[in-house]
């Protein structure tokens, strides 16, 4: 029961680590604004379910809001040239501003009577069970629009503006809009998990997404170490390894909860675990450097 | 037909070593025609490409094709009527896009990219037919990462992405430097194959001497920026291709 915590707050965040997979394995732009976002979809949420709107108005505001945010973002880095990550940080930090006027103080706790999408689908008694199918089919849902999404004609033109803008301009395409449509969609669904996250805990905080995007990073490596180490090649079983990663990120760090490590430590816990992950194949010598962050 | 006039580009300007890579060159290209530009380093050849491709844009004059002047436009869109093709075999394919996918954006140069999923049997097919020509083996590695081709089939692999939906224009900028002997030939052998049964107008800027002699049907010469020598077809053939080599060496 303790893992399955865990496992669906793994899922919670897959979103999110979808959403880190675009900007960073699509467009290889570390998007820090995913703390911004995260947090922006989180409160967008609690405020509106707060004020009784429709989880379907809730969950599109928060997505619009997340898709500015990286819009933003998008913006400052192709047409003021700012470097990726800059442009994320000025975006990221201006966020917090506008998150705690959302928000109106640091935190809400949501009404125990609101609408919210944990209870659509209660198939069993257990309440943890019930999050984890309502996730899994939310998740499964965001596998399939993504996965189609980078086959179709548009998503080929994502790939190929973030692998090699010249080839991508040389055939038509014009590769900064498509980097500012693309890091929209990624900031839409890091905001996702902002929604997902703030109904499963039942409130929001404007700290909730403090080194979120480390986490995101985190899971993105993780889960494509596991795909190379499996040797998939088909893109949609890899982009689902993705949120695979989250999840076992999330197992790493409940079990050295359960060790009874002080939850204070947590921070220093998950940038420790990225840094293993991420720098540990460079003290190696030959190990598939496809996994480091380049 | 393409014109070229007036046509100036200074590089580093205002300060000492200020260069004019460009000097007020006028030239006009007819549609069909593969041209062959030579010069030495610094003769401003690659800077026209540049001019015409949009990576760069004009300090002074113009650029018209069909008679509408295009030097305002970006790159990408001229990519509509306007092929390239780089030294750096990497240049022209997305290494991490499947061959298939790769021929997939080709296809669509001067299209829309929509939200169609269009890889499909059909396409398959198609490309598979136009990679057997090359007799590389190309057509059973589909679905391969672009970037795990060797230099001289990757740089066949973008001559033959360039005839999916052909461009009006192909600019190759010295496309064999790159490459061995044997796949610089059958890369130049294809290019002139595919630019004649597409009527394509070709500009070839190249530093092999015998690629001067063996192609095209116009020699143009740059030095310091200007054109130096401009030879048809005719007057190219009463050269002999050892005098053609010495101004290679003079420039």
């Amino acid at each position: 029961m303790f893992y399955l915590t865990a496992i669906t707050l793994g899922l919670a965040l897959g979103a999110l680590c979808l959403g880190i997979f675009i900007s960073l394995r699509i467009f290889n732009f570390p998007d820090i604004t995913a703390d911004g976002s995260y947090t922006l979809g989180g409160v967008i949420t609690a405020v509106g379910i707060a004020a009784g709107w429709s989880l379907a108005e809730v969950f599109l505001l928060a997505v619009l809001g997340g898709m500015l945010a990286g819009t933003a973002t998008g913006l400052i880095h192709t047409r003021m040239k700012l470097n990726s990550l800059l442009s994320g940080i000025l975006v990221m930090t201006g966020l917090y501003s506008i998150n705690l006027a959302i928000l109106g103080r640091s935190n809400i706790a949501l009404p125990v009577d609101g609408s919210n999408i944990f209870n659509w689908l209660v198939p069993f008694q257990s309440e943890v069970w019930n999050e984890f199918i309502t996730l899994l089919v939310v998740f499964l849902l965001m596998l399939t629009f993504l996965s189609w999404l980078l086959k179709t004609d548009f998503g080929l033109s994502m790939r190929a503006a973030g692998n090699n803008s010249n080839m991508a301009r040389g055939f038509g395409i014009n590769s900064d809009a498509v980097k500012v449509i693309g890091l929209a969609i990624a900031n839409g669904f890091i905001a996702i998990s902002g929604f997902l996250v703030v109904q499963l805990q039942g409130f929001a905080d404007i700290n909730m997404g403090v080194g979120i995007v480390i986490l995101g990073l985190g899971a993105v490596i993780i889960g494509e170490s596991l795909m190379n180490i499996l040797n998939v090649k088909s893109m949609t079983i890899r982009i689902a390894g993705v949120v695979l990663g989250s999840i076992v990120f999330r197992l790493i760090i409940s079990l050295v909860l359960s060790m009874g490590v002080d939850p204070k430590w947590i921070k220093l816990l998950t940038a420790l675990v990225v840094l293993i992950i991420v720098g540990l194949p460079g003290l190696i010598p030959n190990v598939n450097k496809r996994i480091k962050l380049e | 037909m393409l014109e070229i006039k007036n046509v100036s580009k200074v590089f580093d300007h205002g300060s000492e070593n200020k260069l004019h890579a460009l000097d007020q060159v006028n030239l006009t290209f007819s549609e069909g025609s593969f041209n062959v530009i030579v010069g030495g380093n610094g003769s401003g050849k690659s800077t026209l490409l540049n001019l015409i491709g949009g990576n760069l844009g004009c300090d002074e004059g113009a650029i018209l094709w069909r008679g509408k002047p295009v030097h305002k436009k970006k790159d990408f869109q001229r990519a509509s009527f306007i092929g390239r093709i780089f030294q750096d075999p990497a240049a022209g394919t997305a290494p991490d896009l499947s061959l298939l996918e790769n021929f997939r954006l080709a296809a669509l140069r001067s299209k829309k990219k929509s939200l169609k999923v269009a890889i499909g049997k059909k396409f398959r097919r198609l490309v598979k037919r136009q990679l057997e020509v090359l007799g590389l083996g190309l057509e059973n590695q589909l679905d391969k990462p672009a970037g795990q081709l060797s230099g001289g089939q990757r740089q066949a692999m973008t001559l033959i992405m360039a005839t999916l939906d052909p461009p009006d224009i192909l600019l190759m900028d010295e496309p064999t430097a790159a490459l061995d002997p044997k796949s610089a030939k059958l890369v130049m052998a294809l290019a002139d194959t595919i630019i004649r049964e597409n009527k394509l107008l070709a500009l070839l800027v190249t530093h092999q001497m015998k690629e001067a002699v063996d192609y095209g049907d116009r020699l143009i010469q740059f030095h310091k920026g200007r054109v130096v020598r401009d030879l048809n077809e005719r007057e190219k053939s009463a050269y002999k291709p050892l005098e053609i080599m010495e101004w290679f060496y003079k420039s």
